[in-house]
Parts: structure tokens; C-alpha cells; sequence
């Protein structure tokens, strides 16, 4: 069964996915386009575009031979492994546990790394070969999201738009401010984004397995709800030994 | 085939961060999944089972990871 909840859910969470996944592979890009050149940056994001078309133009159709119950079971499987990392990260960055990404930070190790090979002949070819690295493992995840919140209700379409919506939109950021967006909450997103996708997976894995949720498609709510405030207490509680940690280590 | 062993670690990756959290949730999987085909428990129950353990493994998993930094 398709609703507004089940497709305003899996747009929300492929667009903020792919965002977050987006935003990082366009730090690498405008790294080396800036600290480089852009032909290389250009045809290494490009060779990484055309590869993954291929991935999508192959395993695409595939995708619709599998029975609906093995690919949600399947699907479901590698979103619980897939949101439940990114949760775990999000939580202990939010406590204090693991430093926050900083695209700065990243942008700044990009550009030192790029300058210091600067004087190899090969520059313009390992510069691009950084960019294409960059755009096909951050797209690699954009299309795993993709087909995770999408497949497993036939709601790929409008998966794909929430991702290609995040793409433009990083996009047009980029090109408006030309530097790294270190002011998105990286780390907020993907706190939304593991408890959206884990939750997916639950669903689906049950769904798989033939149960059939109280409240059909709404259940996917219930479950996020669940986990958010098991999410929100376990950082409530790390903020507070950490801080007690910190203290303790504090002369 | 250095390309491609990158490739592999950097797939699994997308899926496994802390190890023991992956492989405890490949085994509840695979738990409630074999009690729910061998009727043991019926889909619902195995559904909510596993939103349970995945509440449960998380929580292990953070307790883990705060207390290695102690």
C-alpha cells in the first residue's frame, strides 16, 4: 500500500541522504577544482557520473525481476545496517564522543593534500582521479539510498527526485557561495536520515517476513518514533558522562 | 585487483562501522527470521522482536563506545 506518509517519507529521507552525501563529494570537487584546476575536476566527476548511469542502467531492470518480498526483506536487511550506522555516529557525535565533520576541515586536508602533489607530472591526472574517487563512493551511497527507501514500494520514481532535488540544490549553493557549505548540520541530518532509514529497514525486514504492521505504512512513523526517544535519552545520557569525563580528566 | 579490494572495503563500509554492532544484527536477523519460518513466532511478534533487538544492540553499542574513551 502506497500513501502520503510512505512517499513523503521516502522523498524526505533520499533528499537528505543524498544531501548530506552530495554536499561531501562537492568539498572534494571544489577542492580540486580551486586548489588545481576544474578540467580535472570535471572529468573525474564526469567519469564518476557516467559510471554510476551504468550501475543504475544495469541493475536497474534487475531490480524488477526480484519477487517484492525478497527485495524488501533483502533491502530491509541493509537499511537496518546501513541507518543504524549512521544513528550510532550521530548520536556520539551529538554527545561529544566523536568529533563533528567539518567540511572546512575536509576541504583544508583536500586542498594540502592536492597542493603537496602539486609538482608531480601526473598532478592534473591524480586531481582528477580524487574527484572521480569522491563522486562515485558519496554517489554509490546516493544510489544505495535511492534504491533502499525506493524499491521496496515501487516508490523509486519519487526516490530518485528527492535525491536529484538534493543534488541541484547543492548545486546551486555552490555555485552561489563558491566555498565549502561547512554551515549545514551535517551531523543533524544524519541523525534524521539513520532514524528514517533504520526504521525503513525494520519495516521492510517485517514486511519481508510477512508481518503485517498495526496501522499498514504508518507503523514506519511509530517505529521512528520509538527510536528517536530511545536516540534522544542515550544522548541526554553520553552528554552527561562526557561532560563527567572530561571534568574528571580536567587537573 | 588492489582497485577492486578498495572497492569491496569501501562497499562494506556503507554497512559496518563498529563490527561486532553489524555482525549482532546479521544475527538477530537471522534469528528472528528462522523463528518466524518455523513458526515459532508469527511475523508481527517477529517484526516487533526485531525492532527491539536493534533498540538493544544500539544501546550496547553506545555503552561500548563511551566507555572505550574512559
Amino acid at each position: 500500500m502506497t500513501n502520503i506518509t510512505t512517499i513523503s517519507s521516502a522523498v524526505t529521507a533520499s533528499f537528505l541522504g543524498s544531501f548530506v552525501e552530495v554536499v561531501e563529494a562537492f568539498t572534494i570537487i571544489l577542492a580540486v577544482g580551486l586548489s588545481r584546476s576544474w578540467r580535472p575536476a570535471f572529468v573525474g566527476t564526469g567519469l564518476a557520473l557516467a559510471v554510476l548511469a551504468a550501475l543504475i542502467i544495469v541493475l536497474g531492470p534487475l531490480l524488477g525481476q526480484i519477487p517484492i518480498e525478497l527485495l524488501q526483506y533483502v533491502v530491509g536487511v541493509l537499511l537496518i545496517l546501513f541507518g543504524i550506522r549512521w544513528l550510532r555516529k550521530a548520536i556520539l557525535r551529538a554527545s561529544g564522543y566523536i568529533a563533528l565533520h567539518d567540511e572546512a576541515k575536509a576541504f583544508a586536508a583536500e586542498t594540502d593534500a592536492l597542493q603537496r602533489q602539486a609538482s608531480d607530472r601526473r598532478a592534473d591526472f591524480l586531481a582528477g582521479l580524487t574527484a572521480f574517487k569522491a563522486v562515485l563512493l558519496e554517489g554509490v551511497e546516493v544510489v544505495f539510498i535511492v534504491i533502499a527507501v525506493g524499491a521496496g514500494n515501487g516508490l523509486l520514481g519519487y526516490a530518485s527526485l528527492g535525491a536529484a532535488a538534493a543534488c541541484v540544490l547543492v548545486i546551486v549553493l555552490g555555485l552561489v557561495i563558491h566555498r565549502p557549505l561547512s554551515t549545514v548540520p551535517e551531523n543533524t541530518l544524519k541523525f534524521v536520515v539513520g532514524l528514517m532509514l533504520t526504521s525503513f529497514g525494520i519495516f521492510w525486514t517485517g514486511e519481508g517476513l510477512g508481518a503485517a504492521w498495526p496501522g499498514a505504512d504508518l507503523a514506519i512513523l511509530g517505529i521512528m518514533v520509538i527510536l528517536a526517544v530511545v536516540a534522544f535519552v542515550a544522548i541526554r545520557i553520553l552528554r552527561g558522562t562526557y561532560a563527567a569525563k572530561l571534568e574528571a580528566n580536567t587537573p | 585487483m588492489k582497485v577492486i579490494r578498495t572497492a569491496i572495503s569501501e562497499f562494506l563500509g556503507l554497512f559496518i562501522d563498529d563490527g561486532s554492532l553489524a555482525l549482532f544484527v546479521v544475527i538477530l536477523i537471522a534469528l528472528v527470521t528462522a523463528a518466524v519460518k518455523t513458526s515459532i513466532v508469527s511475523p508481527l511478534l517477529g517484526g516487533g522482536s526485531l525492532l527491539l533487538g536493534c533498540v538493544v544492540l544500539l544501546i550496547e553499542s553506545l555503552y561500548r563506545a563511551a566507555h572505550k574513551q574512559r
